[in-house]
């Protein structure tokens, strides 16, 4: 959620220097996340390259790198998807969350710390409940469906569930926090003078949005669009519940064969591509967008 | 033509949040009115209200005893990433070090991977190491990305403060230890709290990752996503509503008590 953190504000003059003690402080903590995330992280470099052994289930370290070359293209298809769905999910939570952080920062007053805690809000009541909530109500059974059939807007053999919309509306929705959040976050550190500046040099109300407004808040837009993309893109668990077999995501085909045929090897390398993936483009990404607030 | 373009363009934007709104609530309205579905088997068709449901939360095989996992789980893994958080927090706002800009690194990147990578990496090292799943992988995991999110958190409330209030206390002749006990620590403690809230809702919440480490133990997220495909009984929505009203009444009564102090400080 809160991402963006600010290089520049790094050690200020009043700090303590040469001391010991900030070591002693980081040590526990740091020490957790070398054995728990870095660690792993390099787990799964190596177990990719192991091939079958002996044994059903068993693989031996036989630095078959060519693995990754095989696991990329035997689910390319899976990788073009989620990036594809994550890309259209996050321009949808954009146009979304755009005008909903612009209107808390800017047009609601005394409201304005109630409705921040709305739209955190569905974040309580559970992830999985939710998605599970939007297959029904988009379902065969559910309001809409229903609404639209009787309407003979769409006849009752189509599905609205099951399909590619489906999928995206679940993704869009459930990151939709996390783009409000930062967007709000650098709308709300905007000061209305320079608005009023802007005005005042005969820029209609377009103009100032366009020109003023937005590149203000590109900070929030980018923060925003990462946090939306990066777990949109690695997500399974819409895909599962709103999607199709054609609608299967790279998630999908990691957690199967982790959890279902247990082709490690694989799976691993899948993981460390789809990280190395986004990790490319979040970089391409911040580059362009020229912001230097993320770490 | 000019008001009416005005007025046009003000509500637009009210309209646009309506919008925006109803779309963040309609699962959520959902959820809460199928709880009180007088169902048979799967809440899948409304049949009828009733209080049933709410008054026997527990009246379904396995919900409980999930349910009671994720929150231990959640207390657990909230204490231990909030105090390590907190820690590395006061390292970064409060000291000049060397290796300053790889931790903020290691701090970030946790963040920045997508659960899957997360959840993949610990159980590919997990079953290496040969470690039975259950209980404590779980709570491993998510110390693990919660510790992030607590550091981010804690760092915010600690750059935010006054460091005249400090200087003053050391005025007073505070030494290092008084003041930060009597001072920057209490300024700093709504921003801890602030980050265990949000670390225990995440942990509460967390899917993936708990998917993968969890061996044979259920928390209340695994509960619904294995019992969705069977027919999902309402108490899962009245505990997800439950849940949910709890949550906002905490934050909404913490905004309260921040809001009074601040005007009684001013």
């Amino acid at each position: 959620m809160a991402a963006v953190v600010r290089t520049s504000g790094g050690a200020t003059a009043e700090m303590k220097k040469k001391s010991l003690v900030p070591y002693f402080l980081l040590a526990p903590g740091l020490l957790w996340l070398a054995l728990f995330f870095v660690a792993p992280i390099i787990t799964l470099v190596s177990t990719a390259t192991k091939t079958s052994g002996a044994g059903i289930g068993e693989f031996v370290q036989t630095y078959r790198w060519a693995n990754y070359w095989d696991a990329l293209t035997g689910a390319s298809a899976q990788f073009g998807r989620s990036f594809l769905y994550a890309f259209i999910a996050t321009l949808l939570a954009l146009a979304i969350a755009y005008p909903l952080a612009y209107g808390i920062a800017f047009k609601s007053g005394k409201y304005k710390n109630i409705l921040l805690v709305l739209v955190v809000a569905p974040f309580f009541c559970s992830f999985i409940l939710r998605t599970i909530a939007w297959k029904q109500i988009l379902g065969q059974n559910g309001p809409v469906f229903r609404t639209l059939a009787d309407l003979h807007l769409i006849s009752n053999t189509t599905h609205i569930t099951a399909s590619v919309p489906a999928v995206i509306i679940g993704l869009a929705y459930n990151f939709l926090p996390f783009m409000t959040l930062p967007l709000y976050g650098s709308l709300e550190r905007i000061d209305p003078r320079v608005l009023e500046a802007s005005g005042d040099l005969y820029a209609n109300a377009f103009t100032t949005f366009r020109r003023v407004t937005v590149p203000l808040s590109m900070p929030g837009v980018v923060a925003g669009t990462l946090l939306t993309f990066i777990p949109a893109a690695g997500d399974y668990v819409n895909a599962e519940i709103l999607g199709n077999p054609s609608t299967k995501m790279i998630g999908n085909v990691i957690n199967a064969q982790f959890l279902n045929t247990q082709d490690y090897p694989t799976a691993a390398a899948l993981s460390f591509i789809l990280m190395i993936a986004i990790s490319i483009m979040v970089m391409i990404y911040v580059r362009k967008a020229g912001t230097e607030e993320l770490v | 033509m000019k008001t009416l373009t005005r007025w046009f363009s003000r509500n637009l934007i009210r309209i646009y949040m309506v919008i925006g709104f109803t779309y963040l609530f309609i699962p959520v309205a959902y959820t809460f009115a199928f709880s009180f579905n007088d169902y048979i088997k799967s809440n899948l068709v409304w049949r009828g209200f009733t209080w049933n449901n709410w008054k026997q939360p527990c009246g379904v095989l396995d919900v409980c005893p999930a349910l009671g996992n994720s929150i231990k789980i959640g207390l657990l893994a909230t204490f231990i990433a909030t105090i390590l958080g907190t820690l590395i927090a006061f390292a970064l706002g409060r000291y000049a070090f060397r290796g300053r800009a790889a931790t903020n690194t290691l701090i970030f990147l946790p963040m920045a991977s997508p659960e899957l990578v997360l959840g993949a990496s610990l159980l590919t090292i997990f079953l290496n190491l040969g470690m039975n799943l259950g209980f404590w992988t779980i709570v491993i995991a998510h110390v693990m990305f919660c510790i992030s999110f607590v550091v981010v958190t804690v760092k915010a409330r600690i750059a935010s403060l006054d460091p005249r209030l400090e200087q003053a206390a050391m005025d007073l002749y505070a030494n290092e230890r008084e003041t930060f006990r009597r001072v920057t620590f209490p300024l700093v403690a709504p921003g801890i709290a602030g980050a265990a809230l949000l670390a225990f809702s995440l942990s509460f919440d967390d899917f993936i990752i708990t998917n993968f480490n969890s061996g044979t133990t259920v928390t209340f997220p695994l509960y619904v996503y294995t019992h969705a495909e069977r027919g999902l009984p309402a108490q899962a929505n009245v505990i997800g509503s439950a849940m949910f009203f709890l949550a906002l009444i905490i934050v909404v009564l913490g905004q309260v008590v921040s809001a009074k102090r601040k005007v009684g400080t001013k």
